[in-house]
């Protein structure tokens, strides 16, 4: 059965890195719903975290394989109820004078703030789970959406632990 | 699969492994130095990125490197030609250079190079690379680029050649200083030669070649990243050992990773400790003597019916650096149904990717299957009676044989077999791929690790004339013989100009049935002997002559040309053929077309289908009785 799976990984801060990742991702057969790529607290270190829509077995097999490139220094998978997962969303959505009030009550539901007004728009800048952004997109829909972009979904594990915590894993030359 | 078929000469791991290796010795270069610019170390000697290259490949101490130089790689040939320690095969065509270092690889367990230039040059290493990769052969490929301002241009002779190998290389650099270069070189060999080995590229702007850095030896490596598990875990182990005492029906399933572990006396004992049956894969010929009475031969397509039976039938398979590829398991889903799987092998990704395992060992096999042997607790012989009755009795039935074609021309299986029985005893055998090699693995008789090697993952045409030139400059006294097909020996047959050249005495048997005979016959058998495009001429007919002539082909290769044609003349040429030892020899075998290998299981079906011969199939009359 397939599910979707948030797998967080630590790589070196290497030139072709991200190319590499992905590849193997497409190789093996496997989509990518979405995927975001940035630095750590440790220079020299980048986490990447990809969304995968994939069976149990085929998820181990593509660990598996992800842990085989040298660059790869450690691999996560974050359940959704033990993590904290984030995306980002900027939405620009029609709105005159007839409509603005309901569209700006709409958003402070949703804790969006609005980060760009024209007389016939206003762009919404929101951040919240994949639910959430689903949620808001459908109640912003009437109004008339005129653009969006979403990044990939980021994701940290709850609790004290960080990831890359063990020191091993992180490069003493980087 | 670290330590590798021989006992190596000092490995470039063993001098440039961990984090501590930074002791800068100072180096000292026959050439004359210049003086280090200012903030360089004090001790280390400026080198150009060429200079460098060639200093870290002395320091590896590589021996060989086959390549062909070009505009890019240019810079480094020149100091290539004062180095008395790093000897340059020059080669006619890149795909030779890379068999030749895998073929130098698989023969002495070191890593093998080769070189090229840029854009066409980087891209026919395409194959071999790949080869590599499935076949895990370490090799590391040099490659020239195009200068780095140059890069992203499409400037003449640009290919991104580490996007293109990105999937078929265990990892690959693009170098974008000269300061990096030993740090990068002394990388990719350990990369290649530690785990799992595989190929390593290394691709070298010419700008780096040609401008100059400190050169640091040893250099630090840094590859956190890198950390491939060598030792088993003692729990799973003992459940493996503790599996095999139980079980009445196992095998030993032995891949190409025992022969890369170099574990082939561990499994000697650990089969004769258990009692249980052997098989070995087409990558692990010779990891267990032939002549052993518990081995069963070959699984697969075109295994013996016992090898194939016992896996099918088995109650416990233990799979030792084997990968249950399609061609051995058949149709997946039918495969072994009623086996426990224990499996053993050094990358974790194989466990579990075709066939569920009940018992996981991740580790180098040498320390496995030593430490499954100190495990194992014997419980008697007496469990494993019926089944050695059953399997004893389908091999007095089923011997791998073949049956003579009344068509006047040799019988190929009983040319190859009498090639093997005519050999020196230490003869290491290449093939290309197609019947040629099924046959060269079914009726020579390996005997020892590491002594047919042929291209099984990749199935690569032409792997066995430039293979056989790099297993024999890495063993010099010893014979090789390549066994090829008159397709494969038209792929790659320059590579004896090669070894014409560079006192490289090679032997090659073509196999000449006039076709692509592998697929010639999937013809016969599944297209109704519709026959298309399989036929390619080199037999002498009335319509025409030999297209090309193979023995005038050796002969302007500057090699002995031969050829045998009747059955009474097949022992005289081969001893003529093994007497000539200053000189690469090429034997034209002609062969009959219609000769096919059995026994086979055909493409998608399960196991159980298998045919000891055409419309054959096996008697299995213990069925269910077991």
């Amino acid at each position: 059965m397939m599910s979707k799976h948030t797998l967080s990984v630590l790589v070196e801060n290497k030139p072709g890195v991200l190319a590499r990742v992905s590849a193997l991702f497409s190789r093996r057969g496997f989509n990518i719903e979405s995927l975001a790529v940035g630095l750590t607290e440790h220079p020299g270190v980048s986490r990447i975290t990809i969304v995968v829509d994939v069976e149990a077995g085929s998820l181990e097999q593509v660990t598996k394989q992800l842990n085989k490139l040298v660059h790869v220094l450690k691999i996560v998978e974050l359940e959704a109820g033990s993590s904290v997962q984030r995306e980002l969303l900027l939405v620009k959505v029609r709105a005159d004078a007839a409509t603005r009030g309901q569209v700006i009550a709409a958003a402070e539901l949703f804790k969006a703030r609005s980060v760009d007004v024209t007389p016939d728009t206003v762009t919404f800048e929101v951040t919240g789970n994949h639910d959430k952004i689903e949620a808001f997109l459908e109640v912003l829909e009437p109004f008339g959406i005129k653009e969006l972009v979403q990044s990939g979904t980021v994701a940290l594990g709850r609790g004290a632990k960080s990831m890359a915590s063990l020191s091993r894993y992180v490069s003493p030359n980087s | 699969m670290s330590t590798p078929v021989k006992a190596p000469k000092p490995g470039p791991q063993a001098k440039t492994a961990g984090t501590q290796a930074a002791k800068a010795q100072p180096a000292r270069p026959k050439a004359p130095r210049p003086a280090p610019p200012l903030g360089a170390p004090a001790a280390a000697p400026v080198l150009t990125g060429a200079q460098a290259v060639v200093r870290a490949l002395e320091e590896l101490e590589v021996e060989a490197v086959f390549g062909i130089p070009g505009g890019a790689i240019l810079p480094a040939y020149d100091p290539l030609l004062d180095s008395e320690k790093v000897r340059h095969v020059l080669v006619r065509h890149e795909q030779g250079a890379g068999h030749a270092a895998q073929g130098y690889a698989l023969a002495t367990g070191r890593v093998g190079v080769c070189m090229a230039t840029s854009g066409p040059g980087a891209t026919n290493l395409v194959t071999p690379l790949a080869d590599a990769h499935m076949d895990s052969v370490p090799i590391v490929a040099i490659t020239g680029q195009v200068a780095s301002t140059a890069i992203g241009t499409d400037a003449f002779q640009e290919a991104d050649i580490v996007g293109i190998t990105m999937p078929i290389t265990k990892h690959s650099y693009l170098v974008t200083t000269g300061e990096e270069i030993p740090r990068v070189l002394a990388e990719a060999f350990h990369v290649a030669a530690t785990g799992r080995p595989g190929p390593v590229l290394v691709d070298i702007p010419k700008d780096i070649l040609s401008g100059t850095a400190p050169f640091v030896w040893p250099p630090k490596m840094d590859l956190p990243g890198y950390r491939p598990t060598t030792q088993p875990h003692g729990k799973q182990i003992r459940e493996a050992a503790a599996l095999i005492a139980e079980a009445k029906r196992p095998v030993l399933y032995v891949g190409g990773g025992v022969v890369k572990s170099g574990a082939h006396a561990e499994l000697r004992e650990l089969a004769e400790l258990t009692g249980a049956p052997v098989i070995t894969t087409l990558m692990a010929r010779g990891a267990f003597p032939d002549s052993h009475p518990q081995h069963l031969g070959m699984p697969g397509m075109h295994g013996t019916v016992p090898a194939v039976h016992a896996l099918q039938k088995s109650d416990l398979i233990v799979a030792l650096g084997a990968r249950f590829d399609d061609r051995v398991t058949g149709k997946l889903d039918t495969f072994a149904p009623e086996a426990k799987i224990v499996h053993v092998d050094i990358d974790p990704a194989e466990i579990g990717k075709n066939r569920e395992v009940d018992v996981p060992i991740v580790g180098d096999c040498q320390a496995a299957i030593a430490a499954m042997t100190e495990a194992y607790v014997d419980p008697g012989k007496e469990r494993l009676k019926t089944w050695w009755e059953t399997l004893d009795d389908l091999r007095g039935r089923y011997p791998l044989g073949y049956t003579d074609i009344d068509d006047g021309l040799l019988t190929p299986q009983w040319v190859i077999q009498r090639l093997g029985e005519l050999a020196p005893e230490d003869t290491i055998w290449t093939a290309g791929v197609g019947q040629h090699q099924m046959w060269a693995s079914q009726f020579i008789k390996y005997e020892a690790p590491g002594t047919f090697l042929n291209s099984g993952g990749l199935g690569t045409m032409g792997f066995a004339v430039p293979a056989a030139m790099g297993a024999k400059l890495g063993e010099m006294d010893r014979t090789v013989w390549a066994v090829d097909g008159d397709g494969c020996f038209q792929m790659t047959n320059q590579e004896l100009a090669t070894c014409a050249v560079e006192g490289i005495p090679i032997k090659v048997a073509v196999i000449n049935n006039g076709n692509l005979g592998m697929v010639r016959q999937w013809q016969t058998l599944f297209y109704g002997k519709r026959y298309s495009n399989t036929n390619l001429s080199t037999h002498h007919s009335e319509a025409s002559p030999r297209i090309p002539d193979f023995v005038k082909l050796a002969e302007a290769l500057g090699c002995v040309g031969l050829r045998a044609e009747t059955a009474e003349e097949v022992d005289a040429v081969i001893n003529q053929a093994n007497a000539i030892n200053d000189r690469p020899v090429v034997v034209d075998f002609t062969v009959g077309p219609d000769a096919m290998v059995w026994p086979m299981v055909p493409a998608g079906v399960s196991n159980d289908e298998i045919l000891y011969a055409r419309d054959v199939r096996p008697n299995f009359d213990d069925e269910g009785e077991i």
